[in-house]
């Protein structure tokens, strides 16, 4: 997609969503837009519907975790549009405990990606029609994807040879898990301090 | 005794041969008539994502092998395209349509499988056996290129890891020459074969509508009509250069899905022989220090070779902050990476958007009211891998 095409696109969804859309961005040429966790239903509907953008297609769900902030979780909704050949994200930040409107309604794909986000960051989702665990094992306990879950996990699953069955147990490591830390202290090189550079200077534009 | 309406619950899988892997479904019965199907997935769940944020760009890699193993360098194509977009790192010629061959070869690998199982679950079994001594020819290929019959671990950020054996170029152009014989000789068998097509035809049939509300991709979107390639909408490496056609289906069943891929791989075949007619020599990687590492001539000889040696396989290289989508026609459909970068030399966030979990989905709606029987030919046509899927 041609980078007027998005221009026309980031403005066009400024001045229809007016006071829903809280910031927009276009970076490496895809247009971001900001909106507030309660009118995330209506721009999803309005881009779908509109004729002028008709996203008519949900590509994915993506959940990020930022333990440090306040508003802690980010749902980014990645839409495609067939008629335009152009893409848009849609994120949304909010507080730990906040239910989100599930969009199930609008796009029925959206359903397992809600559980899938449900299941990894615990991200709730209100009137969602069937919110159960989909990737994670029965009865698992616990968040994966969020950032404070250890890469190890807290359980694992062995065959007892005792009872017969596969028994669940804590994870037991022989040795701590060794989280190499490579990165240097220093600052970056300048080859990539050049880069980081010119591409601020390009959102600039 | 009246008879009473009972549903019947049945479960399928996890451990299956129709099944594709490890998929549990639980069937609702109404005699033989499917009313409700619920996958259960995440059998093989092995927390891809959660692992890519705790290595380095070059040790995430072979995660994306182990995605869809029976394409697995499409998969590693989306990544490499997503860390090249945020370092803003241009990719010599020569590597483009070194990545674009190896693509095709992983299309044609992934829908000799599909086909052939296909085939399998509907009672054929000549096909599978025939398409798979073709699929050994080409993990040799794989093999040569990169060491490895499947989790090749061969692109990178910037290029390819080696340059191809002249010889392998030589043999993957034969290849492709008495390759289309072997593709009519596996549509003797199954096109027009009354078995087959009293299996598939008006099977899990899709409309143009239902597929885009579902999120489908790939052939299963084709199949149903809507001429949707990201090989020719949304052009990456050098596709543009190429001249190809896309196949699209006109009823949205299973039969039309299954033409659809032999098509693909005819035009796989042809792509391929363009690449290589058209391949300029020249590097095969940036030469970019900073992104990939030097040869191990210059190591013995260059300090500053064995600097950035050392630092890339230590601390590999930082990507700046920023965030991207890039997305891949992989054989399955739309194969996505969204990547957060934080500015450090692990990924913040990697998510991955797999075709097959949006496909199988869909399970439910496209396998109601049809025959128990038909579940394999739905589930076959989906070309579901659970390694993606589960992820």
């Amino acid at each position: 997609m041609i980078l007027k095409d998005i221009q026309k696109l980031e403005k066009l969804v400024n001045s229809e969503l007016a006071n829903k859309v809280q910031k927009s961005s276009i970076d490496f040429e895809e247009l971001t837009i900001e909106t507030n966790s309660d009118d995330l239903v209506d721009v999803i509907t309005f881009l779908k519907s509109n004729d002028n953008c008709s996203f008519r297609q949900l590509i994915d769900i993506a959940g990020v975790d930022y333990p440090a902030d306040d508003k802690r979780f980010k749902l980014v909704y990645l839409l495609l549009s067939h008629e335009f050949n152009s893409r848009i994200k849609i994120s949304v930040k909010f507080e730990i405990g906040k239910k989100i409107n599930s969009i199930v309604n609008i796009f029925p794909s959206a359903n397992w990606m809600e559980r899938e986000v449900f299941d990894m960051f615990g991200i709730e989702f209100q009137n969602h029609p069937d919110l159960r665990r989909i990737l994670t094992d029965y009865n698992f306990d616990g968040y994966p994807l969020r950032k404070d879950f250890p890469l190890t996990g807290f359980k694992e699953v062995k065959y007892s040879e005792k009872d017969k069955k596969v028994i669940y147990e804590p994870v037991k490591l022989e040795q701590e898990y060794r989280d190499f830390d490579f990165q240097s202290p220093w600052e970056g090189t300048k080859y990539i301090k050049e880069l980081d550079k010119k591409n601020k200077d390009d959102q600039k534009k | 005794m009246t008879k009473k309406n009972k549903t019947l619950s049945l479960n399928f899988g996890p451990q299956h041969p129709a099944a594709h892997g490890v998929l549990r479904l639980i069937l609702e019965l109404d005699g033989e008539v499917v009313e409700k199907a619920d996958p259960h997935i995440g059998l093989l769940h092995r927390g891809t994502e959660k692992l890519i944020e705790h290595k380095t760009y070059t040790q995430a890699l072979p995660y994306f092998d182990r995605l869809d193993y029976v394409a697995p360098m499409n998969q590693e194509h989306a990544f490499t395209l997503a860390i090249e977009k945020l370092l803003c790192v241009e990719v010599p010629i020569r590597a483009k349509y070194i990545r674009v061959i190896f693509c095709e070869i992983g299309r044609i690998l992934s829908h000799i499988l599909n086909v052939t199982t296909q085939a399998l679950d509907v009672g054929a079994l000549t096909p599978s056996l025939w398409g798979f001594e073709e699929r050994e020819t080409l993990m040799t290929f794989y093999e040569r290129a990169s060491g490895s019959r499947l989790h090749a671990n061969y692109f990178r950020t910037g290029g390819v890891h080696q340059d191809l054996p002249t010889k392998l170029i030589e043999d993957i152009e034969t290849f492709c020459k008495s390759f289309p014989k072997i593709i009519n000789d596996l549509e003797g068998l199954l096109t027009d074969n009354r078995i087959f097509k009293q299996r598939n035809v008006e099977i899990g049939i899709v409309t143009k509508q239902e597929a885009l509300d579902h999120s489908f991709s790939g052939v299963m979107l084709r199949g149903s009509g809507v001429p949707w390639d990201l090989r020719k909408s949304q052009p990456y490496e050098c596709y543009r250069d190429l001249d190809f056609k896309i196949p699209v289906g006109k009823n949205g069943d299973c039969y039309d899905r299954y033409l659809c891929r032999i098509e693909e791989m005819r035009e796989s075949v042809k792509i391929i022989l363009q690449c290589i007619k058209q391949m300029p020599k020249g590097p095969i990687k940036s030469i970019d220090g900073k992104i990939s590492p030097p040869s191990k001539s210059e190591l013995k000889e260059s300090m500053e070779a064995l600097i950035h040696h050392f630092k890339l396989f230590t601390e590999g290289y930082r990507v700046p902050a920023g965030n991207v989508y890039t997305a891949v026609e992989a054989p399955k459909g739309e194969f996505g990476v969204y990547l957060i970068s934080d500015g450090s030399n692990k990924p913040y966030r990697c998510k991955i958007r797999a075709p097959g979990f949006s496909h199988l989905q869909a399970m439910d709606y496209l396998i109601k009211g049809h025959m128990l029987a038909d579940v394999p030919a739905v589930l076959g046509s989906l070309d579901i891998v659970f390694g993606e899927v589960d992820r």
